[in-house]
């Protein structure tokens, strides 16, 4: 059995779910919590969001994010794909930082833009 | 007019003050100035990374920087005059005529005029000395909101065994950027038996990587010489007093500080413009006008939102009752005029009073509760006994604002000159 806070709405209902008996959900107080959960222990996925090294004494960072969800297993591989990243401005949002991260289709992709 | 005369001065350049300028433009004003005391805008959205923001008012998630820029792009072109690196260190008010007093680098002081002002400077985090922790003054204990600043915008780490003090949101947020950074957090201490951040960021921030949320409980010592080593964490009584035999001890190099914000008042104060103690913001009308004519305030330097959308849509609202204002369709101070009151259940309300007249089909009012509210209950507004308005909640935390929208027929049937708003169970 594994328990988990639905993060869905503010009510925030502690969910406790079966591995052993199809991932039945119990504890919810409504049909988004029971997708949430079972969701959420067969594959998790997280947006990562961070920064990169920028080419610029007034702006030494950018930040980026994934452009889809990744698995939360590959979350600090992610990160680390982003330690040997360079930026150059002027950089645009939406710029591609990373492509296909660990072959899951989903870029790093700048969030800001930045002139010289 | 001269060339220095505005119709509008906004006083900050963060989702507030942006959204306020444009939205004044869109109502009709032309000459609008927007001051800003940083370097670039989009305020406390620059340094905020991560997403969740815009669900609201964007439909969709997005960064804060990403956020900000949706703004920014609309500036282009909207003949709104700017003005970065410019600090406003005064306000001064008479009948006709707002002045602004602000000083930059590179143009020295300077003496503004303008018709109406809108106040968009945001808040400030509270700081350590404000709770007084016990213990040395070693070096390694950050604001949460000033770590997130080094880590996100100058690409600084500060530290890498980190105790946070606080559940808010930013301390959270925090908790995982400095984990995915490559620091250790060993855990999050509250003082209150509840957190005041959201779920999804427990979730996301805390359990993602096991990091304990001990809640009622809080930091009584701070030890080391030049820079921190260890702290103790006790837990607390009702009454929040250190309950002896509970220590635990923690080495750590780092502590994060998320102990709230508050509104960043000085310059409102100065100018005669009520503050209200439960906000920590100026009381304001329905239009967001504060108690000095033709100041208007909107976003977190009027109460700490803790979601951007609110913002925008709160800062709209000022930038059009300030070009109405400029534009001399200015409130008539006569009709009936209601104060809302909190009881002992509501922390607060915004606006604080109602000139009945000038609310057009309904008033939203935000506000909010003091306790966890898990049954079903009502926040309902009563004319004396007379039930105005009943609005239905499944569950109400005091970590998520509440707002309610009262159609102005219903404002229309209050008699007396207050509106008391209240919490009652089903
Ligand atoms: C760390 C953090 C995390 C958050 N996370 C989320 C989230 O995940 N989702 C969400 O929806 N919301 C979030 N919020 C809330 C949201 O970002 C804020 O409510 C919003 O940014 C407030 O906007 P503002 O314009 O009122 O203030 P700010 O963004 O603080 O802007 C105020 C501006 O005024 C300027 N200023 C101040 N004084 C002066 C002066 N005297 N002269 C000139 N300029 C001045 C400041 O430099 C600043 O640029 C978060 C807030 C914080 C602090
Ligand atoms: S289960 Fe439903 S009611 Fe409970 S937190 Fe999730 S979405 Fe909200």
């Amino acid at each position: 059995m594994k328990t988990l806070i639905c993060i869905v709405c503010p009510r925030g209902c502690h969910l406790n779910i079966d591995e052993e008996n199809d991932y039945k959900v119990t504890g919810h107080h409504c049909e988004k919590g029971e997708t949430y959960g079972r969701n959420e222990l067969l594959h998790p996925v997280r947006v990562v969001t961070s920064t990169v090294k920028v080419n610029s004494d007034i702006h030494p960072r950018c930040p980026v994010k994934t452009d889809q969800s990744i698995p939360k297993d590959d979350v600090f591989h992610a990160m680390k794909l982003l330690d040997s990243v360079l930026l150059t401005p002027p950089i645009r949002r939406g710029d591609i930082v990373v492509e296909n991260i660990a072959d899951s289709g989903a870029h790093f992709v700048a969030t800001r833009d930045l002139d010289t | 007019m001269a060339r220095q005369d505005y119709e509008l001065i906004v006083i900050g350049a963060g989702p507030a003050g942006l959204a306020a300028a444009l939205s004044a433009k869109e109502h009709g004003l032309s000459r609008i100035l927007v001051l800003e005391r940083d370097t670039e805008l989009g305020g406390i959205l620059n340094q905020c990374i991560h997403n969740g923001f815009g669900l609201h008012y964007f439909n969709e998630e997005l960064t804060g920087p990403e956020y900000a820029g949706r703004f920014i792009d609309q500036l282009d072109g909207s003949g709104i005059e700017i003005v970065c690196d410019t600090m406003v260190i005064r306000l001064e008010n008479s009948d006709d005529w707002r002045i602004v007093h602000a000083m930059s680098v590179e143009k020295g002081y300077q003496r503004l005029k303008c018709r109406a002002v809108i106040l968009a400077m945001g808040c400030r985090e509270r700081t350590r000395f404000a709770i007084q922790i016990p213990g040395s003054r070693p070096a390694g204990i950050f604001n949460a909101g000033t770590a997130q600043r080094y880590v996100n915008i100058e690409g600084k780490m500060v530290g890498r065994r980190v105790i946070i003090l606080g559940s808010g949101d930013i301390g959270l947020i925090m908790a995982r950027r400095m984990t995915l950074e490559g620091a250790k957090v060993l855990a999050c201490v509250e003082l209150l038996p509840y957190s005041g951040g959201l779920n999804r960021n427990i979730v996301q921030c805390l359990h993602d990587f096991d990091i304990p949320l001990y809640l009622s409980h809080t930091i009584t010592n701070i030890e080391g010489k030049k820079r921190v080593q260890r702290v103790t964490v006790q837990q607390v009584d009702e009454n929040r007093r250190p309950i002896p035999g509970t220590e635990m001890y923690y080495d750590v190099d780092t502590v994060l500080l998320s102990v709230g914000l508050i509104p960043e008042n000085e310059l409102s104060s100065e100018a005669g413009v009520k503050i209200d103690r439960r906000t920590s913001g100026p009381f304001v009308y329905e239009n967001l006008e504060t108690s000095e004519k033709g100041i208007f305030a909107c976003g977190n330097v009027l109460h700490v939102h803790d979601l951007v959308d609110y913002v925008t849509e709160e800062s709209q609202a000022a930038g059009k009752a300030a070009a109405a204002f400029v534009l001399g369709d200015a409130p008539a101070d006569s009709g009936h005029v209601i104060e809302i009151k909190t009881e002992p259940t509501v922390s607060y309300t915004v606006p604080q009073t109602v000139r009945v007249n000038e609310v057009e089909r309904s008033l939203r009012i935000f506000l909010r509760v003091n306790k966890i509210w898990e049954e079903t209950s009502y926040i309902v507004f009563r004319d004396g006994d007379n039930v105005i308005a009943r609005f239905k909640r499944d569950y109400m935390a005091p970590g998520e604002m509440e707002n309610a929208n009262i159609p102005r027929v219903l404002l229309d049937r209050v008699k007396g000159n207050t509106l008391r708003v209240l919490i009652e169970e089903a």
